[in-house]
């Protein structure tokens, strides 16, 4: 079974701000980077705007629960759902969540390494053990889980069709929406909720990330300048609404695009050119029509991966190129659903985004399919195609 | 070779195991069967100020009595996990070295820099701050692949040339359940003719067990390590924290029986229900655990009447076994199967515990005995349920058992393990 399957709600919030309409007047409307260069130092990142969070998470107890990462996905889960007009439908609504972990205590942690670190071990193990049996909130262990995103979502928001947590950075994302795709695709269920948070300004992320060299570092660069210098983390979560085109159909919802394929792989990369030859093989899984392409790049700014991703947009001399990156950032496990969200929105609006990197291309052409990019800083090559939906599916 | 809704069948050709009670899959069945128990004393690190003093943890061979925490949990998942996918594909004999014909799901459970990284980046810093301590891990990649999430996935991956993007997964307590049934859908998908899922663990260091014992979810029996795990009990106090890892090698039926592999059983159904109660607790009305079973029970297309034997989560909870034995009723009625827990002899094994209860589901079949709950002296009054108690039970006719998992965070997975069908 290949059943049609559109994108019928979107919950997108990046640095450029919140929902469907601000990212098209933002980006159309010759948005610049908004930019922490300090807070980070020397790594700069996107900050996220504020968040409205009582709307989408009405209990304080709730909110106590989190931490700005699960806030975070929560809330723009939140605004997929109701975008998708699908508040009635949650109980049987399928979940697919990439996940990173949860924010750490930065205070507990500055403060033990500082104490313990320099001891002798048989000295420093059972202080150890006071120090975290004293100063770690139980509750901050839950919002540290990684499946408790998706937890919190079935809890705020009565998600409860099922619900799976991938992992693995930008490979997780885009598996989770190639799942979610597919099992809706062959008919196991009939809606699904998937997607992913980043948020860049913790320390605990800077850690994890900046010793594999693939941040940036110093002052901003649009990403097809920075000559491998690396990725700015962004700030950003992407969640989008899949449904079964028959059943958005009935009960009147219109499609903002349709999702007509999602495609991963992850290359060694023991070679140059094997990334861009992994995407290659992958483009051929999906069905691009002969017409005007748009293409969403999700290009990081790191090597190798962007010189791979170079490679492979060399391959598409015709298509319409937008490095979003340039603008919002990279979101890790967001980035992927923020891209395809950012295709969705365009075909949607019937027009295309203006060059937002200076590597974009000049035309303007409205695209007939947007296909999106995405290549891990680490591993993974995933393409996704979108569609219009037929202008009486719109409405 | 098609299951009653037309999918292609899902063959399991190969199990491979790491439980604390061995390295291997008959040697820690062997021990199973016999009701050992695995628990002990934590050696891996002092447990002065903890409350709980005990764990069911797995040394690597090349370790000395309990291990130290040198080793990471990143590193000690991916070696478990390596040599069960080892076993497991040597038994299923698929595919050439390093080059596995499918996929890889990969159930485990978040990583994180460890207390050891923290401290050695602080020396080197000569700061506890964050900042320093960025400063202090620059160029030091070896810090970065070891804690990304993706890292342990691609390294598998890369060793057993498994193909595609390697899918790392994680829903708590279910995580084991939730690798099985990605990989089975991809078969009965068509998108490949073979997968390898497996569930690892190896999350026993300081931080992780203080975390667990902050949710009150550990017991903290410490004087009787063997004794501590009591699922179905009265005197249950929680969950004792352990360590392992179980691989499936799942390909269709069709493709087994093409190259004459011997069929171990079937992973007939799948079934998953999230809660949206609480973030600990599940709901009273029990609906997510019932629906996670039914929705197995009608994916397989099995009947509950022929369900013979249900290998439990039985975490030894008060909470869980409680929710367990209630949804065992509203699925099952007046005449439930026998139900035992595994993990009164090996603990939870939290995220592998899902993998490995699907192995030891599919030996009670190829071996027609059911494991024993162990620990088993004062029945509580308000479990009703047969749960084997205390010594192994050999049966015969057993085709089908239900092997469930119920996760934190409400993510419930339940799986039908069958006998496969006669060729």
């Amino acid at each position: 079974m290949n059943r049609e399957i559109w994108i019928t709600g979107i919950g997108l919030v990046t640095s450029q701000g919140e929902g469907r309409e601000a990212h098209w007047a933002a980006l159309t409307g010759g948005a610049k980077p908004a930019v922490d260069a300090a807070g980070f130092a020397p790594f700069p990142v996107h900050p996220l705007p504020p968040l409205t969070l009582d709307t989408q998470i009405p209990r304080k107890g709730d909110q106590r629960q989190m931490e700005p990462w699960q806030r975070l996905g929560t809330y723009a889960a939140g605004l997929a759902i109701d975008d998708a007009g699908a508040r009635g439908l949650v109980s049987d609504m399928h979940l697919v969540v990439a996940a990173g972990g949860g924010e750490r205590d930065i205070g507990v942690d500055e403060a033990i390494a500082s104490e313990l670190a320099e001891l002798p071990e048989d000295r420093a193990a059972p202080l150890l053990n006071q120090r975290l049996a004293n100063g770690l909130r139980p509750t901050l262990f839950l919002a540290q889980l990684s499946n408790l995103l998706a937890g919190n979502i079935s809890i705020v928001h009565g998600v409860t069709g099922s619900s799976r947590t991938f992992m693995g950075e930008e490979s997780a994302a885009a598996d989770a929406l190639r799942i979610a795709h597919a099992r809706l695709a062959e008919g196991r269920g009939e809606i699904a909720l998937v997607g992913g948070a980043l948020v860049a300004q913790r320390w605990d992320m800077v850690l994890l990330y900046a010793p594999g060299g693939g941040l940036l570092q110093g002052g901003f660069a649009p990403v097809s300048t920075r000559d491998g210098g690396g990725a700015v983390m962004g700030g950003m979560a992407a969640f989008l609404v899949l449904e079964h085109a028959e059943h958005a159909r009935a009960r009147g919802a219109r499609g903002i695009a349709k999702l007509a394929g999602v495609a991963s792989d992850a290359s060694r990369r023991a070679a140059a050119g094997d990334s861009a030859a992994a995407a290659r093989a992958l483009l051929a899984k999906l069905p691009v029509a002969d017409a005007p392409l748009g293409v969403m790049s999700g290009e990081t700014g790191a090597a190798p991966a962007t010189a791979e991703e170079e490679a492979f947009l060399a391959g598409l001399p015709n298509a319409t190129v937008r490095r979003a990156g340039s603008v919002i950032g990279h979101g890790i496990e967001a980035g992927f659903p923020t891209q395809v969200a950012l295709g969705a929105i365009a075909l949607d609006q019937g027009g295309f985004y203006p060059p937002l990197d200076p590597a974009d291309t000049l035309s303007s052409a409205t695209p007939r399919q947007v296909l999106v990019t995405g290549f891990g800083i680490f591993r993974g090559e995933a393409l996704a195609l979108l569609e219009p939906v037929a202008p009486e599916d719109r409405a | 070779m098609k299951d009653h809704l037309g999918r292609p069948l899902v063959a399991v050709t190969g199990i491979g195991m790491v439980t604390p009670l061995g390295w291997g899959v008959e040697r820690s069945w062997q021990r199973l069967l016999a009701g050992e128990s695995g628990i002990r004393r934590i050696g891996r690190f002092p447990t002065a100020q903890l409350r709980t003093t005990i764990a069911g943890t797995v040394d690597l061979p090349e370790e000395t009595e309990g291990g130290s925490t040198a080793i990471s949990s990143p590193e000690r998942v991916e070696r478990m996990a390596a040599f069960a996918i080892a076993e497991a594909v040597a038994e299923a004999g698929l595919g050439a070295e390093g080059d596995f014909p499918g996929v890889l799901m990969l159930g485990m459970p978040p990583v994180e820099h460890e207390w050891p990284q923290r401290f050695a980046l602080a020396r080197a810093a000569g700061s506890g701050r964050y900042v320093d301590q960025v400063r202090a891990a620059t160029g030091h990649r070896d810090l970065y692949e070891t804690f990304l999430f993706g890292g342990v996935g691609e390294r598998l991956a890369a060793r057993f040339g498994t193909k595609g993007a390697p899918i790392s997964m994680t829903t708590a307590c279910a995580t084991g359940a939730t690798a099985i049934q990605t990989a089975v859908e991809a078969i009965q998908r068509g998108e490949t003719d073979a997968a390898i899922a497996v569930g690892a663990d190896g999350s026993v260091q300081p931080e992780a067990l203080i975390r667990f014992s902050l949710l009150s979810a550990l017991s903290a029996r410490n004087e009787d390590p063997t004794a501590a795990a009591r699922p179905f009990e009265k005197t249950r106090d929680g969950f004792v924290m352990s360590e392992g890892a179980a691989a499936l090698v799942l390909e269709s039926l069709a493709s087994a029986r093409a190259r004459g592999a011997a069929v171990i059983g079937l992973v007939a159904g799948c079934g998953e229900r999230a809660d949206s109660f609480h973030r600990t607790r599940s709901n009273p009305d029990g609906a997510a655990i019932i629906g996670a079973i039914r929705n197995a029970l009608s994916d397989a297309g099995v009947a509950p009447a022929d369900v013979g034997y249900v290998n439990g989560h039985g975490t030894g909870t008060p909470e869980n076994d409680k929710m367990e034995a209630f949804g065992m009723r509203a699925v099952f009625g007046e005449a439930p199967p026998p139900i035992s827990s595994i993990k009164s002899m090996i603990g939870h094994t939290l995220s592998a515990a899902g993998a490995i209860e699907a192995a030891a589901s599919l030996l009670s079949i190829r071996d027609q005995v059911l494991p024993p709950t162990i620990n088993h002296v004062e029945p509580d009054p308000s479990i009703t349920l047969d749960v084997v108690p205390n010594v192994k039970r050999q049966v015969s006719g057993l085709r089908h058992v239900l092997s469930n998992s119920f996760g934190f965070g409400g993510q419930n997975v339940c799986l039908l393990l069958s006998a496969a069908p006669e060729a």
